[in-house]
């Protein structure tokens, strides 16, 4: 059993992957924080909470969510954009919310606008550019959010969930899998069900790894 | 867009029915036939669901490139050409696999150390090729005979590495191998290896699933991913790679997918162990002296432990299935109470051994050898005699038996 817990950076000049620290992907029906399998209705919690608690919490949406390439697809698009409206509608003055697509996985820096969109390359930049603490990854390809998530955890102290269509991610801090609309509705549920009862972090986040 | 699950109990063009792979091996019934390894090869081919199979016919380690042209002739493979070289036939199956292909292909001995190049291509761009490896010599002068030496190069590639004992091993590994190398948080190339000529060329009786099932077709939707596109990575890398940018970001980027590849293998680790049984199979583990070994020096360690019993020297066996992932864990725990750990290997540098003692403690306890190469057969009376040396017993030499 391993000591290595996935936290919020900047951890490290170069962070180990989590999978090689020891940490698993979560069973169908469960989820993972910092790297501990719990059962998913916990991880939807403390997502809601995350979200809530953000100054400027975040959802990038990728290229399978994008671009409506299959039914599915369209359908998690409008779903994603329900999770966007929850959001501003249950933070506190102070707090915003952001929704900044990553269209492709092409490297753009050093030209990228990161006011617009993120790139799995350097997705730093986003981040630092926009003072965000709190970001959700959604149809993004794996192997791209892994490469994004673990630059992430080095670089900032960005929390960092994702929302994964397959066998979730270890690299986040919290992860889902086998996401679907369902359950983009009903982390939107939890959003609603605790708004009002968390308080905002109004100041960025300075919190290191404790690894 | 491919469903995997949606075509199970549906017929492919050769009326074969696509099965879910879990029944198929293991609940399917099986019907024991006398075959070469390379037949086998070609059968476990007819059930796999293979879109391309890429061969170049010149290595004459095993027939099983020409074989599975015959499939292609019967219609069980999608498409099927020779490459104009190793280098050539492996990076053709990254095309295919770009594409969203399943893709297998042979290679032994000097093809692979020709092709090499290609296999951490493979790993970074994250396609599930399945690759035979019918180990032989590599070094001039050639050798057709088996030597395990480049199992060694391809530790380090990134790519999932199984080294069958049997003929029966290989049968299975083939079909469940794809399902490994194809789940989404794995995604990798498989090098599945056998020593060469002891497996590939001789006979033995192997159970073999229905003709009439076949593996549901691979999903190249779930891939980690996106399919070809010359403007995304990992295509866009081979032409524009971060080094060109010369950048601390770049530079970062770069070792992040690395890193992410390794990520991978260690992924695998949970789907191998459901598949394969474990990277580790063993017996009589508790005893003093164990033979450590993988590949068909298994099988020569099992006689060697049978001449052993014949004397009154208890002796353990561990089977390492798979090399990467690496079985370290379960190693430490197979061998905590071995007091003599004897690795015999078909090679001159003895890297298994080396990797064992780089996994366990007190690693004095490794015996590296007894070592063969260069194609020479390892009588188990060669292992028997290393281990008595090893206790301190009288032991004759074989090399001296003709004296």
């Amino acid at each position: 059993m391993t000591q290595y817990r996935v936290l919020p950076g900047p951890e490290h000049f170069l962070p180990p992957s989590a999978a090689s620290m020891g940490i698993c992907l979560p069973n169908p029906g469960e989820a993972h924080i910092n790297g501990v399998i719990v059962p998913e209705e916990k991880a939807y919690e403390e997502a809601a909470k995350q979200f809530l608690m953000a100054r400027v919490p975040t959802l990038f949406p990728g290229p399978l969510v994008l671009w409506a390439w299959n039914e599915k697809a369209a359908k998690k698009a409008t779903a994603i954009r329900h999770l966007y409206n929850t959001l501003k509608e249950c933070v506190q003055p102070g707090q915003t919310p952001m929704l900044i697509p990553m269209p492709d996985y092409r490297p753009k820096y050093p030209k990228i606008n990161p006011e617009v969109e993120i790139n799995p390359n350097h997705p730093n930049l986003t981040i630092w550019h926009n003072k965000i603490d709190c970001c959700m990854f959604i149809g993004v390809h794996c192997h791209q959010a892994n490469l994004s998530l673990k630059i992430i955890r080095g670089g900032t102290s960005c929390y960092t969930i994702a929302m994964c269509a397959q066998a979730g991610h270890e690299d986040a801090m919290l992860s889902f899998r086998d996401a679907s609309v369902e359950k983009i509705m009903k982390l939107a549920e939890w959003v609603k069900k605790l708004k009002g009862t968390v308080q905002p972090r109004l100041t960025s986040a300075k919190s290191g790894a404790s690894n | 867009m491919a469903d995997t699950h949606s075509v199970i109990g549906t017929k492919n063009k050769k009326g074969q029915t696509f099965t879910d792979t879990w029944e198929m091996m293991n609940n399917a019934p099986r019907t024991p036939s006398f075959f070469t390894g390379s037949e086998v090869i070609k059968e476990a081919l007819r059930r796999a669901s293979c879109d391309v199979m890429i061969a170049y016919p010149i290595t004459p380690q095993s027939e099983a490139a020409a074989l599975i042209g015959e499939l292609f002739a019967e219609g069980y493979i999608g498409d099927y050409f020779r490459g104009e070289s190793e280098f050539a036939v492996m990076s053709q199956c990254a095309g295919a696999a770009f594409g969203g292909a399943r893709v297998f292909t042979t290679t032994a001995g000097p093809g692979t150390m020709r092709a090499m190049e290609n296999f951490p291509m493979w790993s970074g761009a994250r396609l599930p090729i399945q690759m035979i490896v019918t180990c032989r010599g590599i070094n001039s002068p050639l050798s057709i005979q088996p030597d395990t030496l480049e199992i060694a190069y391809l530790l380090n590639t990134g790519m999932l590495v199984w080294h069958a004992e049997t003929a029966q091993d290989f049968f299975d590994w083939i079909l469940k191998g794809y399902m490994v190398s194809e789940e989404p948080d794995v995604h990798l190339p498989l090098a599945l290896c056998c020593d060469g000529f002891f497996v590939t060329h001789t006979k033995d009786v192997v159970n073999l699933t229905p003709a009439d099932m076949c593996l549901p077709p691979y999903d190249p939707y779930r891939s980690p991913v996106p399919c070809m596109d010359m403007e995304c990575p990992p295509v866009r890398m081979m032409r524009d790679p971060f080094v060109m940018k010369s950048n601390y970001i770049s530079y970062a980027t770069h070792a992040s997918w690395q890193q992410e590849v390794w990520a991978a293998v260690e992924r695998s680790r949970k789907h191998t162990i459901k598949w394969i049984n474990g990277l580790i199979e063993t017996e009589n583990a508790d005893a003093e002296v164990l033979i450590v070994a993988s590949g068909t020096a298994v099988s020569q360690g099992r006689e060697a432990i049978r001449l052993l019993e014949d004397e009154g020297i208890r002796c353990g066996l561990v089977k390492i299935k798979s090399l990467r992932p690496w079985p370290g864990e379960e190693i430490r725990e197979a061998t905590k109470n071995a007091k003599h750990i004897i690795v015999p290997e078909f090679n001159v540098t003895g890297w298994l051994a080396k990797e064992i003692k780089a996994t366990i403690p007190n690693s004095e306890r490794v015996n590296a050898g007894p070592h063969v190469c260069g194609g020479m057969t390892m009588p188990p009376e060669i292992i028997v005699s290393e281990i008595k040396t090893l206790l301190g017993m009288r032991t004759m030499s074989l090399a001296g038996r003709g004296s």
